[in-house]
């Protein structure tokens, strides 16, 4: 025990003199975090909108009115003419531009019809498309508004209410993929590399001539970087909530058990690359390419999975990140319990296990 | 006189290690005394290193028996584990630790208590005129001190038997005839030294010394009586005339 806790010191001295590895460590998570969550934002907010008004009737006015009040959009100086539309749109100065004909309020009272016309900037389809949305919402709650007693023979009005998100806060879905990111890089690049640098150095051999147990070398060197991953976990936590506005619905200790779970399983991971190789580079690269580009693309939290090919699917499901995004997702954004999550649970302890044992074994045929 | 068993710190008998066919260690038979500096000589892929890994309780042998320290290789390593020193021709020290930590770090590995690594560090600092540095870090060091110092670590704990394994490789003649000094001392402070090595000015430094040969030990005597056996001057030419029958590498 008092080996294995002056081992374990020595490993804090590597962390906390390196400052490449204090950076990955630190440095990543926060910038990772601001990075997902203000600048990857998929929400649409501050729409650059411009009117160009050819009515300026009481009834056109109402509804600039009503879409100023709306958060979304940002008012833009009023165009004068086609040309300048265009002009607008090419500088980028807006995303949206709405057009009301001549005597637009004096034939909606006549004819009881009008017509608008939103012109959006299909380049970007995403936004061009939520604009649509929100203007026509718009628009048709003022034509409510102004026809209170009518009643239409038959109307179907559909209330859409979206579950777990209503505020459609954008960096809810990338925290949960963020912290399985970043247990990937902590865990097990950092883990990897850092058995690995001890056999370059010639110092494994040494470890393993002396009394210490081989099985030792492997706990001490993951202690650390467990206790630093959940140092890291909290940070990130704390930064979601308090400078995203991240709501934890689910329990937090079931949260952190999961989470527990998931670091147990990059660290075999990485106790496993540390065996295949034994060279820093090839260790870094196995890590990075093989766990962190995969997590990154194949968990969901930045492609849609059901969209990809079949292939690519199938790959996701043995990527121990994809259950832990699920799981955290479900606990952390919709509150559910462990009942509800069992199985993907299942799933990663057993992984965890397998690859622990397999790691474990393979360490021990090196030694002979 | 007759040596007794406990007069030897290393026995071997008949020790084979193969690899599929190859042949890496050989039936090598001999034994180490007490107190002795052994030189284990042989060209590049002759098998020492394998030998070695053996006796360090690295690697199972194929077959033959071996002691160190008196226990069997085979059935104790963990005993022998604890009761010898290493230091190998990579670096063993850590370098961003300072030499304090790199001391404080191995003597708990090998469980030493706290009072013993303070006391020995202490000592060992101001024998090695390490005073100024202890809080430094290693990687700031000159060479010949760092090798100095490794092998400091490696009889930390005060082994029975400290395996060099090619210590002195890239160092100026001057800080290895230094730290051929440090091995004198432990010898002479009863710790046995068994010590591989490629320059023969420094094989001449050795008790006895063994040859090995395509994984065969050729040859082992005092320096002097090799020289005379193979009717020379010099250790050089004894290890050429060795080495030439070498049939692989």
């Amino acid at each position: 025990m008092k080996q294995l806790l002056a081992f374990i010191r020595k490993e804090f001295y590597h962390v906390f003199r390196d400052k490449r590895t204090l950076l990955i460590l630190f440095g990543l998570p926060v910038a990772q975090i601001i990075l997902f969550g203000f600048a990857l934002s998929s929400e649409v907010k501050n729409i650059g909108i411009a009117v160009f008004d050819n009515a300026h009737d009481a009834t056109s006015e109402q509804i600039v009115d009503r879409i100023k009040t709306s958060s979304y959009f940002l008012f833009k100086d009023p165009v004068l003419n086609f040309a300048e539309i265009e002009e607008r749109f090419k500088e980028g100065s807006i995303k949206c531009a709405l057009l009301f004909p001549a005597n637009f309020g004096n034939e909606l009272g006549h004819s009881g019809k009008a017509q608008v016309q939103i012109i959006t900037d299909g380049s970007d389809p995403n936004t061009a498309t939520i604009v649509v949305n929100y203007l026509t919402a718009i628009l048709a709650n003022y034509q409510q508004e102004l026809n209170p007693g009518a009643s239409l023979p038959y109307l179907i009005i559909p209330q859409i209410r979206q579950l777990y998100n209503e505020e459609q806060n954008g960096s809810l879905n990338f925290i949960p993929g963020v912290i399985a990111l970043i247990f990937m890089i902590v865990c097990t690049a950092l883990t990897s590399v850092s058995i690995v640098r001890e056999k370059e150095l010639g110092t494994m051999e040494i470890l393993l001539v002396s009394p210490f147990k081989p099985i030792m070398v492997l706990v001490a060197k993951a202690v650390p970087y467990l206790v630093l991953s959940i140092v890291n976990f909290i940070i990130i936590l704390l930064l979601s909530v308090f400078l995203l506005d991240v709501q934890i619905k689910g329990s937090l200790t079931l949260i952190f058990a999961e989470s527990i779970l998931f670091i147990i399983t990059c660290l075999s991971l990485g106790l496993l690359i540390s065996n295949q190789t034994n060279s820093q580079q090839t260790a870094m690269l196995m890590s990075m390419m093989g766990m962190m580009l995969p997590t990154m693309i194949l968990t969901g939290f930045m492609f849609p999975l059901e969209n990809m090919p079949w292939i690519f699917q199938a790959i996701s499901h043995i990527l121990p990140s994809r259950y832990y995004y699920i799981i955290i997702k479900a606990v952390m954004l919709k509150g559910l319990g462990i009942s509800y999550v069992w199985k993907e649970t299942l799933i990663l302890l057993c992984m965890a296990l397998f690859l622990l044992a397999v790691a474990l074994k393979n360490f021990k045929i090196r030694l002979s | 006189m007759e040596k007794t068993i406990y007069d030897k710190a290393i026995t071997c008998k008949n020790l084979s290690k193969r690899f599929g066919d190859f042949k890496a260690v050989d039936q090598i038979t001999f034994d180490v005394y007490r107190g002795e500096i052994f030189g284990f000589l042989g060209a590049n892929g002759a098998g020492k290193t394998t030998a070695m890994r053996i006796l360090c309780g690295l690697s199972h042998p194929t077959s033959g028996e071996a002691t160190v320290a008196g226990f069997d290789v085979y059935k104790q390593r963990e005993k022998i584990k604890a009761n010898i020193g290493y230091m190998s021709q990579k670096f063993s020290l850590y370098e961003n630790l300072t030499v304090l930590e790199n001391i404080e770090f191995y003597g708990g590995v090998y469980g030493l208590s706290r009072s013993e690594i303070k006391t020995r560090s202490e000592k060992l600092i101001t024998t090695l005129g390490l005073t100024n540095e202890a809080k430094k870090l290693v990687g700031g060091l000159p060479l010949g001190w760092k090798q100095k110092l490794a092998f400091s670590v490696a009889i930390f704990h005060r082994p029975k038997i400290v395996f060099l394994d090619e210590p002195t490789g890239g160092v100026d003649p001057v800080t290895r005839r230094q730290f051929w000094d440090l091995i004198y001392e432990a010898a002479a402070d009863g710790i046995t030294v068994f010590v591989t090595t490629h320059y023969m000015d420094e094989a001449e430094y050795c008790n006895r010394i063994s040859v090995m040969v395509d994984g065969r030990v050729e040859a082992l005597d005092s320096p002097t009586n090799l020289k005379k056996e193979f009717n020379t001057h010099s250790m050089d030419e004894v290890f050429y005339q060795l080495a030439r029958k070498a049939k692989r590498s």
